[in-house]
Formats: structure tokens, sequence, C-alpha cells
């Protein structure tokens, strides 16, 4: 080994980095603060409103305080739609995640189309928000909780079915090899070798995204799809604050109820 | 009944595990098939019931060619041979008793396997073997909550409800210990004794093989090395087989099979299947 | 001797009044749910139709007014960039505040109330009060999304602060470091990698509700899509739809592209 070889392999100052890395990682600082600053300056944000948010928000506040109790009992009715939407658009996506997870996942579709077709259908379904496809399904059953309900479904068969689908790519394959073996249809495989592995991945899913969809049915009525949403946009609009405020309360209270099931029940599957 | 001709595969990588293999069982007999790992036994058993599409070849069980069947054949083919694997591989989740009957589901239409309902005769057939293999006590625990051997034993339930023409078995004891080996593999021929059932067994263990088989077949590179009874496995077979090695110790302990050691070792199963 | 000819499985509930129980309680739920739903049932049979016709003015997608399209998909994109830059950065106070092995209790309760409130107030509704102390337009919703981002990624570097072992902090605090030598050299090292991952994991995910918060006012592609909804121009709300399907694939992609590198 000549002596510069020697001296390139044991540098006698340590570095955590070389000077190129050292430069890559600036370039990747100045990089993502220039992004920042672009972004901030591109949105034409009218900075003198920070001026008196801060006289807005006390007064918001103080508006809502005290919340108008009585208020509580016109928004028990919303607030029970609200947990149906939730509830019934659960129940629609057990129906239909299952199936689409089934074409979706490589091991289990049955051949190159409707593997697309199932993947299709989940990136839909995810990548447009439940409140988006509220507009959609307003715009066809008109408004009301029935859209709402659609919503809910929509949005969350590719949130399910995705979990499913990757579940399913990670069964043990030598249990649906043994039932293929016996001489199973593919749906009997399917149904044998297949669900049963996957049924705590579904239930735990669907009792998730329950929870979720509470929170998601809260404000489809931003858009016309039932639930406290219409109640809380109009007292919001009506500048009834104290109104606002119960509201708020309520569905503070409905949400944290809901996680809390929603975690005993997922830690009793098994 | 059971005739291999010409059997090759070669996998999409290019590795040749299959080579001209020909094969006939014409009588309901045990048939060990030994040889090193990577010799191509999981994929001759894997061929027969294609599990694995063979390259080139003809299989014929009870004169019907298996390679060219079609979905719908195949299937019924299927149901004609029981299979069992060295990784039980039960459906862990389901009881003892949904794995047995998963032995009928080529016979059940899809809403009956829904529906648990299978016939009176294949309950009563399920709960006979349960008892065969001594697992009656567990027929509602599920799968998952048995020891190895239990749940080999539920595997072979599985195999034998089909009513099969012929047995592939895959290592059945590899997962297991000694003891719990020779018991499952004994419970292995005696039930295809019993019921006059072929069997094709993958085994790597030869003193095993030697003490239960009626014919033995040596695989080596995918190839046929050697074919006759357990009497015949010399020295120089095995290394034909396996390749250079001192093997007199092997044959020597199970060449005496029959005695004093193996009186042994079935009193101790006595005693533990007892207690 | 003969064998049983029947076979029950277990059954999930034992006592069957208990089972018939449940099965009715549970035909009772959906029935009642769907009796006391609010809905319209006439107008909502002819929904039918009525997506037939929608399906039908959507096609083909409408990318004539491009411009409108390309701007509103540009403000979604900064603002998510904006809102996950200063949510990363907020995120580290508000974390290490609500890390009870780090902090005096009252700090922590503090700290942990910050993160409590967009877990369960949705973004929409923080979006509408933004909208109401900023006015219209995508400042409320770079807000919301610094909310969103903050307390999501908050979580996460408290959660990993909790979860260090008692004893390396002990170590640290031993050679007698400060407070903020002992957040660089004790807390950083094990937080980092996760944070920066979660951080990425979050512009994806502030890209998806870009596209939302719109829908009150607060800016971005989804006001664009809520009033291409509200003038019945679907052949335009299907672009749009199509636009932000892609643009948040491409997040997702650019997100999963990332994080690989990282690792
Ligand atoms: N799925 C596969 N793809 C490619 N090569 C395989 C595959 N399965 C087995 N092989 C190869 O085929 C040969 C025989 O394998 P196998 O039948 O599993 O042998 P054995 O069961 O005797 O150990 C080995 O060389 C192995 O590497
Ligand atoms: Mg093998």
């Amino acid at each position: 080994m000549s002596q510069t070889d020697f001296k390139q392999k044991y540098p006698q100052i340590w570095k955590r980095f070389t000077p190129a890395e050292t430069l890559v990682r600036y370039i990747w600082y100045g990089g993502i603060v220039f992004i920042a600053v672009w972004s901030v300056s591109n949105l034409d944000i009218p900075w003198f409103y920070f001026l008196d948010a801060h006289v807005q928000a006390a007064d918001l506040i103080t508006r809502m305080i005290p919340p108008y109790w009585p208020f509580f009992l016109d928004i028990i009715q919303p607030l029970v739609e609200t947990l149906h939407i939730a509830t019934l658009g659960t129940v629609f996506t057990i129906f239909l995640a299952f199936p689409v997870a089934i074409l979706s996942a490589r091991n289990t579709t049955f051949n190159k189309t409707t593997w697309f077709i199932g993947r299709f259908i989940l990136v839909t379904s995810r990548s447009v928000n439940t409140v988006v496809w509220g507009l959609l399904f307003v715009a066809i059953f008109g408004p009301g909780p029935v859209a709402g309900i659609f919503s809910v479904a929509a949005r969350s068969i590719g949130f399910v079915g995705k979990l499913i689908a990757e579940a399913i790519e990670e069964i043990d394959v030598g249990a649906v090899e043994a039932i293929e073996a016996t001489g199973a249809s593919k749906l009997q495989i399917l149904l044998i070798g297949v669900l049963p592995q996957v049924m705590p991945i579904i239930l735990g899913t669907i009792i998730y995204r329950w929870d979720i969809n509470i929170r998601e049915s809260t404000v489809l009525g931003f858009v016309g799809a039932g639930g406290i949403g219409i109640v809380l946009y109009s007292s919001i609009n009506l500048f009834a604050w104290h109104e606002v405020s119960v509201i708020l309360v309520s569905i503070f209270g409905v949400v944290i109820l809901s996680e809390y099931l929603s975690i005993k029940a997922r830690a009793r599957i098994t | 009944m059971f005739i291999i001709k010409g059997l090759s595969k070669t996998y999409p990588g290019g590795v040749t595990a299959l080579e001209e293999i020909n094969l006939e069982i014409l009588e309901p007999q045990v048939v060990m098939v030994i040889g090193s790992s990577g010799a191509g036994k999981s994929t001759l058993i894997r061929c027969i019931n294609r599990l694995i599409e063979p390259t080139t070849g003809s299989v014929q069980l009870n004169e019907v060619e298996i390679t060219t069947l079609g979905k719908t054949g195949l299937r019924k083919a299927r149901r004609r041979m029981g299979m069992i694997f060295q990784e039980y591989n039960l459906v862990d989740r389901l009881t003892v008793m949904e794995n047995v009957l998963s032995g009928r589901l080529g016979y059940v239409s899809f809403l009956q396997a829904y529906r648990r309902k299978y016939g009176p005769e294949d309950i009563s057939a399920a709960y006979e073997l349960l008892d065969r293999v001594g697992l009656t006590e567990n027929c509602n625990s599920r799968a998952d909550a048995l020891s190895g051997g239990q749940r080999q034993r539920v595997g072979i339930a599985r195999a034998l409800m089909q009513r099969p023409d012929l047995l592939l078995v895959d290592e059945p004891t590899a997962s297991l210990d000694p003891k719990t080996s020779r018991q499952i593999m004994r419970l292995i021929v005696e039930l295809a004794s019993e019921r006059g059932t072929p069997a094709l067994i993958n085994i790597h263990d030869v003193a095993l093989a030697r003490s239960f088989a009626d014919r033995i077949i040596g695989l080596a590179r995918g190839r046929v090395a050697f074919d006759g009874t357990a009497a015949e496995v010399s020295d120089q077979v095995l290394t034909e087989i396996y390749g250079e090695e001192d093997w007199s110790a092997t044959i020597k302990n199970d060449g005496s099979d029959s005695s004093g050691d193996e009186n042994l070792l079935s009193k101790i199963e006595k005693e533990s299947s007892a207690g | 001797m003969s064998y049983p000819t029947t076979w029950q499985p277990p059954r999930f509930f034992t006592n069957p009044y208990v089972r018939y129980g449940v099965i009715l309680g549970v035909l009772g739920y959906f029935l009642l749910s769907f009796l006391t739903l609010d809905a319209d049932w006439q107008r909502t049979l002819k929904g039918i139709p009525r997506a037939i016709d929608i399906f039908q003015r959507m096609f083909p997608p409408n990318f004539s007014r491009w411009e409108i399209l390309v701007r509103g998909v540009l403000e979604s994109v900064q603002m998510a960039l904006a809102a996950s830059f200063f949510g990363m950065i907020i995120a580290i106070p508000v974390g290490i505040c609500a890390a009870n092995n780090l902090v005096p209790k009252p700090i922590y309760y503090i700290g942990r109330a910050f993160l409590g409130i967009s877990r369960t107030f949705h973004s929409i509704i923080i979006a509408i009060f933004f909208v109401k102390i900023f006015g219209f337009g995508p400042l409320a919703g770079v807000l919301t999304l610094i909310v969103d981002s903050f307390s999501f990624i908050g979580k996460m570097v408290a959660e990993d602060i909790e979860n260090m072992k008692p004893g390396k902090l002990e170590a640290i605090r031993a050679t007698g470091a400060s407070f903020p030598k002992l957040l660089i050299y004790a807390v950083l090292p094990p937080v980092l990698p996760r944070y920066i991952g979660v951080s990425i994991y979050r512009l994806d995910a502030n890209i998806r509700h870009s596209t939302v918060v719109g829908i009150v006012g607060a800016g971005g592609i989804g006001q664009t899509l809520a009033a291409s909804f509200s003038r019945y121009d679907y052949g335009f709300s299907l672009a749009i739809l199509m636009t932000i399907v892609s643009l948040v694939f491409l997040g997702e992609f650019f997100s999963n592209w990332i994080r690989a590198k990282l690792r």
C-alpha cells in the first residue's frame, strides 16, 4: 500500500461527513427553505390580517362562552344521524372491500385485468376525500344522509380494501395450497383458505375505519350530505357562536366515545 | 394404477429439477422417495397434482391422464389425490373439524362450504378419522392451539377424508422430533395399508424410510438413481444418491428395525399415548 | 361403533338467547336507522337516472379551462409544501412539551391538549374557523394544514421520546448537560430518522388534504371543484377530479421514493 493510499484510507482528522456529503446536505437544506419561501410568497398571503388575528380569535372565543346548553336538545337528532351515516356507510364497506381486496392482491386476483381494476378502484377511492365524494353523491341523490352514507362507503372501500389486500398478500400460502390440492374451487379456496386468515385484519380495520368515519361524518353536512355538520355550518354562518360551542363540545364527546369503543373492540379481536 | 412417464420440469429460472422420470406404482404399496435436498423430491410430488405445472411427460392415475386436464378435470383429479405437507398447512384459525372436513370441499357447493353443511356420511367419516388419529377430544379446538404432531395428524385426517386413490406426502416428519416422527410415519403407513391406498412419500431420513417402506426410490439431481426394496439399499446405493460418506452406521442401525430398539420405541409410544 | 352424523361449528355466542338477541338487535338497529333517516326517498330514487345523466355530462372531461386548473393545483401544492415546512418546525417544541419524561406535568398537559385538537376535530371544522378569522383564501387553508401537520408529527415525536430507554436520558443528564444539550445529544439521534420519515409522509397527506379544505373556502383546487359542482359544470368537475387523483398519486409516489432513498 502506497503512502497516499494509506492516507486516503485512514485520514488523520475524523469527520462524520466528507466535504462532498456536507455540500449535498447543505444543498438539501437550502432547497427545502427555498421551496418553503417560494410557496409562501406565491400564495399572496395578506399578512396584515395577522395584525388583528388575535383580537378576532379572542372575540370568537368570548362569543362562544358560555355555551347555550338548551340548544343540545335540538342537535340530538342530527348527532344520531351522524352516527347512522358512519355506521351504515361502514357496514356497506364490509361487503364491498373484501371482493375488491381479492382483485387487488397479486396472489388471489384472477388475471392482469382484474388486478388492474381492483387497484384502480382502491386508488380512486382513496385519493378522493370523503367530503369530495359528498359533493358527487349530493349531486346524484340530493342533499341528505343517503348521500352521506354513500360518501363514507366510497372512501372507506379504498382504505379498508388496501389494508386487506396487503394482508392477503402476506397470508400463509401453504394452507391455501393444501385447500387447492383437495380439488376445491377458486371461490371455495378464497372462502376456506384465505378468508379465515385475514378475518382479524378485516374486523380490526373495519372497526378502526368506523371510528374515523364518525369524524368524517361530522363535516359531511358542510356539503349537504347530512348529519351534525349541517347544523354546525348554519350556526357558524348565522354567527350563533353560543350554539357553535355546544355543537363542538358534543362532537368532542361523540368522537372521544367512539375512539374509546373502537380501541376496546379492537383489543378483543384475536 | 399410477404411471409416470418421461416427466421433466424446468423452472423458469432455467433449473432443471426433474429429468425424464419414469415410475409405476401398480399395487397398493408405500413408496418412499429419498434424496438430498434439492434433488427434486418436492417438485416430483407437486408435478403429480399440478401444484407445479410439469414441463413435459405424462402422469396417469387410474387411466386418467392428468397433465392435459382442463380446470374442471384437474379439480376432479385432485379430489382423488390426498396430500400431506411438511408444514402441515392447516388453516390456523379454523377448528380441527373444519380442517378435516375441508378434505371434502371438492364434493360440496360453495354455499354448503360457507354454511359448513357437509353430508352425514362425511361427518361420521371425519369423526372416525379423528378417532383413528387420536384427536376426538380436540375436534372443536382451533388448529393453531395444537402441537406439531397433533397438527400433522389433522393434516393426515384431511388427506384421508378425500378417500384418495393415491397419497402424496412431502416430508411429513421434517418439522417433528424423532419420536413423534416415527409415530406419524407409522400412522401414515398403517392408514395407507388399511385402506389399500398407495402412498408416495418424500423423506430425507434414510433410516426412517428403510424401516417403513415397501419400496424405495432414490432421486439424485432430478433423476431416478435407485428403485428397489429397503433391503437392497446398500452403501453403494447411498453413495450414488447422496455422494461419498461413511454409511455403515446408517445401514446397521435400521437394518435391525424389527428388533430391540424398535420395541423400546413402541413401548415409549404406548406409554405416552396412554398418558 | 357408529359415529355422530352431525356437527355444528362452535358458536361465538354459546347462549342461544344472547345469540338471537344480538342478531335481533343488529337487524333492529338497521331497520330503525333506515326508518328514522331524514331522507327524501323519492328524491333518492331519482338518483339512478340522475347519476347516469351526471356521468354522461362528465364525459368527456373538459380541460379547456386548464389555466384555472393549473392555478388551483399549484396553489394546493404550495399550501401543502408551506404547511409541511412550518408543521415540521412547530412539531418539535410541541412534541417535546407533550413528552412526559422530559417536561413538568403542567406543560405536558398543555402539549397534549394541543395535539388533541386535530385528532378530534376534522380539518374542515378547523378550516372554517380560520376562514372566519382570516377570510376566504389560501391563508386559512395553510393554517389548517399546519395545525394538522404539527399535531400529527408532534404526536409521533412525543411518542418516540417517551419510548426512549430511561437510562439514556439519565446518563446524559448525569454529565451535567443543559436542557438544549440534552435534546441534541440524547433526544435527537434516536428520534430524527422517524421524524423525517413521518414529515415526508405528512407532505403526501397534506397534498391530499389541500384538495378539500377549499370546500369551505380555504383555497386550493378544492375551491375550484366545489364551484364547478355548484354550477353543474360536471365536465370540468371530472377534469378536476382526475387531476386530483393524479396529483395524489404523484405525491404518494414521490413520498415513497424519498423514504426508500433515505433508508
Ligand atoms: N419455485 C422454484 N423456482 C425455481 N427453482 C426451484 C423452485 N423450486 C425448486 N427449485 C429448484 O429445483 C430443484 C429441486 O427442488 P425441490 O424439488 O424443492 O428439491 P427437494 O424437495 O428434493 O429438496 C432445486 O435445485 C431447487 O433450487
Ligand atoms: Mg422439499
